[in-house]
This record gives C-alpha cells, sequence and structure tokens, in this order.
C-alpha cells in the first residue's frame, strides 16, 4: 500500500478528534489507503482511541486528550502512514443482499426501465451484476453510501419525496444505489426490497453492513422473500458473504 | 418504584454521555448537551460521571417521587421548587416519596439536568441510556417524556452521607453576550480571509432554530473562496458548518455522523457548558484559540472535577 505523504492532511476538528484525509476526491484507490491505515490504527496500540469514522476520503479519530494529546497522537499517526506499504489488507468481504425486485416492493422498477430504455430484466441483471464499494455510512443508522452502479441505470430522483419508505427498500438516485435500512421519508426510485435487516439496534451487531465491505444484490422470488422475512423474524438469518477476489468487478 | 411523570415539560429526555463506537454505522452519538453539567450533577449524588440523568429544556418537568431518594439538579436555572418551596441547584437534595418536582420557568440558561442517585432503569441500547428521538431509540422507548411516564429507579439512595459537602456553587452566569472559543479546521481554507475575518470578530445571534441536533446563527455572512459544499466527511461536536448560506450552525449531540457542508471551526469542549445554555437572541462572538489551549483547559476542567469528588467522597 503505496501512500503519497505529501497528499495526506491533518485537519483539525476539536480537541478531542481530528480527520486524517487523504485526498480530494471519490476514488477506490482512496478508499484502499483509508481502509490499510484504519487496520493500522487497531493494530498499532496507539492508546487513547476512542472511535474512528470512516468517510469518502477520510478517516476521522476521536481520542481522550486525558491519554494522548494532539501532538503526540500526529507524530504517531505520522509514523504510522510511513509504515502502510507493510501492511497486509485482507480481502474484502462481499455482503449478498437478497432483493425482490419490482411488484409492490419495488414500484418505480418499470420507471428506471423506460428511462434507462431497457426491459425491467436487464435493469435488475445490471443491478445485480456489481460489487458495489461501502465508501460509508451515514445519514441514518446503516445507511450505506455505495460507488459503482452503471450509468446505463441511473435515474434522476422522484420529483415528490415519499412520506414513508419501509426500511429494506432499494433505490436508485442519479448514480447512486442503496438500501433504506429504516423507515423513512425519501425520494429515491425503488427498485424492489431486501427481507434483510441492515439495521437492529437490539442486535449483537446492530449494523450490518461495514466501510470498505462491498455489497451485491441476489435477486430472490417470493417464496425466498418470505422465508428470509420469517428467518429475520426469528432472528436466525445470517447473511451470506464471501472474500471478494482481487480484481473482482 | 419509581417517578411519575405529572407534565413532561417542553423536551425532557433521558441521556448520559452518549453512544460511543457506532458513528462509523451512521449511528449519532447523542448524549447530554452540556456533559459538565450533567457530570458534576451524577458526582453530587455519588454517581458514576457518564450515568444517565434527565436532561431538561426551558420547561422543565412535573416529577412525582414515589419512592424516596436523592437527586442533584444542574447547568441553567429553570426554577427549580419541591412542593412549592424553591430547591437548590448544584447541591444534592433529599427527596421524600410523595413529594413533587416542578420548574416554574427558565431564570437563566435554558437546559437543566436532573441526576438521581443509583441511576434511572432504562435499558442501554448499543451500550447507551441516550435517547436519539429520530431512530426512536434509547431512553424511553425512543422519546420524550410524555404525561404518565413512569421511570423506576435503579438503586434509589433515600439518604447520602455528608450531604452538607454536596454542593458547589451554580457555575452559569447570564451575559449580555457570551465568548465562545473555536479552533479552526477543519475547512477552515475553504473560506476568503475576509470571511475568517468576518466569522472571528462579528456578533452573532442565536436563532429559534435550536434543537439537539444544531444551533443556527444569524449575523454577517462568512464567505466562502467557492462555495459550502465538499464531499462528506465526519463531524464532531461543537462543528460550526458554514453551508453556502454563509451563516453558521452549530452541530451538537443529535448531529448526523458525516456531512457535506463545510466547517469553518469547532468549539471547544470547556465551552459546551455555555453552548448547551444558549437561547434565542442571545448574542455569541468566536475567538480563536490552538488545539493545545483547549486540551490544557479540558484537561484542568477534569481535575477540577476529579478534586470535587474527592471532596464530597471525603477521600482527602
Amino acid at each position: 500500500m503505496e501512500v503519497f505523504m505529501a497528499d495526506v492532511r491533518f485537519l483539525l476538528t476539536g480537541d478531542t478528534s481530528l480527520t486524517v484525509e487523504f485526498g480530494n476526491e471519490i476514488s477506490e484507490a482512496i478508499n484502499t489507503q483509508i481502509r490499510a491505515f484504519h487496520i493500522a490504527l487497531k493494530n498499532s496500540g496507539i492508546p487513547g482511541i476512542m472511535e474512528t469514522v470512516p468517510t469518502y476520503r477520510s478517516l476521522m479519530i476521536h481520542y481522550d486528550p486525558s491519554t494522548i494529546l494532539y501532538d503526540p497522537l500526529v507524530k504517531r499517526l505520522k509514523a504510522l502512514l510511513g509504515q502502510l506499504d507493510q501492511i497486509q489488507i485482507p480481502p474484502s468481504d462481499v455482503l449478498e443482499i437478497p432483493v425482490l425486485y419490482g411488484g409492490e416492493e419495488g414500484p418505480d422498477l418499470g420507471f428506471v426501465a423506460r428511462h434507462s430504455g431497457k426491459t425491467p430484466e436487464e435493469v435488475i441483471r445490471i443491478h445485480t451484476s456489481v460489487e458495489y464499494l461501502i465508501y460509508m455510512l451515514g445519514f441514518t443508522p446503516g445507511f450505506t453510501y455505495l460507488g459503482g452502479m452503471s450509468q446505463e441505470i441511473a435515474t434522476p430522483r422522484l420529483e415528490t419525496p415519499r412520506v414513508k419508505i419501509p426500511a429494506g427498500s432499494v433505490g436508485i438516485a442519479g448514480a447512486q444505489t442503496g438500501v433504506y435500512p429504516i423507515d423513512s421519508p425519501g425520494g429515491w426510485q425503488l427498485i424492489g426490497r431486501t427481507p434483510v435487516h441492515m439495521y437492529d439496534p437490539n442486535r449483537d451487531t446492530p449494523i450490518l453492513p461495514q466501510a470498505g465491505q462491498y455489497i451485491q444484490f441476489r435477486a430472490i422470488d417470493q417464496a425466498e422473500y418470505d422465508r428470509i422475512a420469517a428467518e429475520e423474524a426469528a432472528g436466525t438469518y445470517v447473511c451470506r458473504r464471501h472474500p471478494r477476489e482481487e480484481g473482482a468487478r | 418504584m419509581s417517578i411519575t411523570v405529572w407534565n413532561p415539560g417542553l423536551l425532557t429526555t433521558v441521556q448520559d454521555m452518549g453512544r460511543v463506537g457506532y458513528q462509523q454505522f451512521g449511528v449519532p452519538v447523542s448524549g447530554v448537551l452540556d456533559p459538565r453539567s450533567a457530570a458534576i450533577a451524577n458526582i453530587l449524588v455519588g454517581n458514576p460521571e457518564d450515568e444517565a440523568v434527565l436532561e431538561c429544556t426551558m420547561l422543565g418537568p412535573q416529577l412525582r417521587f414515589d419512592q424516596p431518594n436523592c437527586i442533584a439538579i444542574t447547568g441553567g436555572d429553570l426554577g427549580p421548587t419541591l412542593d412549592g418551596q424553591p430547591a437548590a441547584s448544584y447541591r444534592a437534595l433529599s427527596v421524600k416519596a410523595g413529594q413533587v418536582l416542578r420548574f416554574t420557568g427558565p431564570k437563566s440558561g435554558c437546559r437543566a439536568f436532573i441526576a438521581f442517585a443509583g441511576g434511572l432503569d432504562i435499558p442501554l441500547v448499543m451500550g447507551s441510556r441516550s435517547t436519539y428521538m429520530k431512530a426512536k431509540i434509547g431512553g424511553l422507548q425512543g422519546r420524550k417524556l410524555e404525561k404518565g411516564d413512569v421511570i423506576a429507579f435503579r438503586e434509589p439512595k433515600a439518604e447520602l452521607r455528608d450531604m452538607g459537602l454536596r454542593a458547589i456553587a451554580p457555575e452559569f452566569v447570564p451575559r449580555a453576550e457570551y465568548t465562545l472559543h473555536v479552533i479552526l479546521g477543519p475547512q477552515d481554507d475553504a473560506f476568503t480571509d475576509e470571511g475568517l475575518g468576518t466569522f472571528l470578530s462579528q456578533l452573532y445571534t442565536v436563532t429559534p432554530e435550536f434543537d439537539r441536533m444544531g444551533c443556527r446563527l444569524d449575523g454577517p455572512v462568512v464567505q466562502h473562496k467557492t462555495n459550502g459544499d465538499i464531499i462528506s466527511d465526519g463531524i464532531s461536536f461543537g462543528a460550526i458548518q458554514i453551508p453556502s448560506s454563509g451563516k453558521p450552525i452549530i452541530m451538537l449531540s443529535d448531529r448526523q455522523t458525516t456531512g457535506g457542508y463545510t466547517k469553518i471551526a469547532s468549539v471547544i469542549s470547556t465551552d459546551f457548558r455555555i453552548l448547551a445554555q444558549l437561547k434565542a437572541g442571545d448574542k455569541v462572538r468566536f475567538q480563536q484559540v490552538s488545539v493545545q489551549y483547549a486540551q490544557d483547559a479540558l484537561l484542568a476542567q477534569r481535575a477540577a472535577l476529579r478534586a470535587l469528588r474527592s471532596t464530597v467522597d471525603r477521600r482527602i
């Protein structure tokens, strides 16, 4: 992992946190650097780190100044950056998210297809053919900012947002795609729904996806949707995942 | 046994020091707007500093005690009374079963914190009892208190020893104008020199748009070099966000974890106790300090809290 130190900036975000910024664009290369740095930080033993927040182009680090002050922390972080080329990054997990496309669950699939000049089946094929990088989570608990959707099915948001979109809805907004983790208002074009709970505050792992992982959607039918929904309700569902192959798309 | 909510007040929620470790999953931290005042209230009644308290806003609640317990009220003076008699703030009070705690209205500041000895019986959600109303988690079913709610105590204490030692002078003093110390960054380089000069010299007015998520200010426009948009990054408590409108918004406990607007500076931790007490119409000015200054101040403040704990626990 090569990092161009000159591009890395330490930004002040108050007296109990700082942001390490790796660049000024949204790119997989920058995100990979953030992931490597995040792993290196977790393994570093630097004391006083309370919480870390990876985003598109930076890692925010919350720390306890009673344990480590700003100046010594920055010194140690810089040393860590210099050692990133020695970091072995394990392959990212790909989470398989089953989706029932169209129908009541995806009322805008027809519109997305017409807008893209494709059949609904082609839209589903394109939407399920990509491993989407989870750049970061934010906006609401468990909401993923995904990269990699094909421009072929990019569709503008609804002119009038819906008042309530059910949790699990899968949508498209411009060139973005994503899953609504909780019931919320929103203007995304809804193409399907997953029975998988991306977010459950009372679960041991409240939020399923993590920044740096990938999501691949898989088309399922009503029977499989119902079966997975029942397993989720019983708390027995385990999301399928596999390590990502190098160079996969 | 417990307290019964006769009247919930304007916005009373259960809050502790927040949900730590879940921002990377998009979960806001939440927690009290004034961690120092909440910590003092807890210390006065012998609790750990991070025990959950009731955060009251402007118009405090009416609470009937179904069981005796010791409490302490800190923060702004919202006019607390016990059975109609004025009740002291910043002092441990022994409340008998059947007594009613009321608030007659704000005298200074706008947020008060009530700590209960032994804590409140509220389930932990993601390691915290803090209420985050937008996602309906924490506290009482993820919402503010309502009339008729009953909240049980975990380990109430009808009496605490050395009640006389469990008091300090109230801390919040209203002023004609407040100075908030700030550390520039993370996007101070997105502003013109004139914009930075405006921000660090002009007087800003707190608007009514002030909730647990943020505090919107009105005043001279802070000029950007281009505009107020950035690729989203993390937001700290006290971050001062300036969107393209040029008007500052101070981000607070329920802020979203990430955001796409430029942040010119951050209010330092030791000034959160002032920030939490600001009301619509109050005037504020920003003064730049270094991160080293801010951390020295924070460590001194924490040392003072430890000293207070030693005094009330008579360890010295």
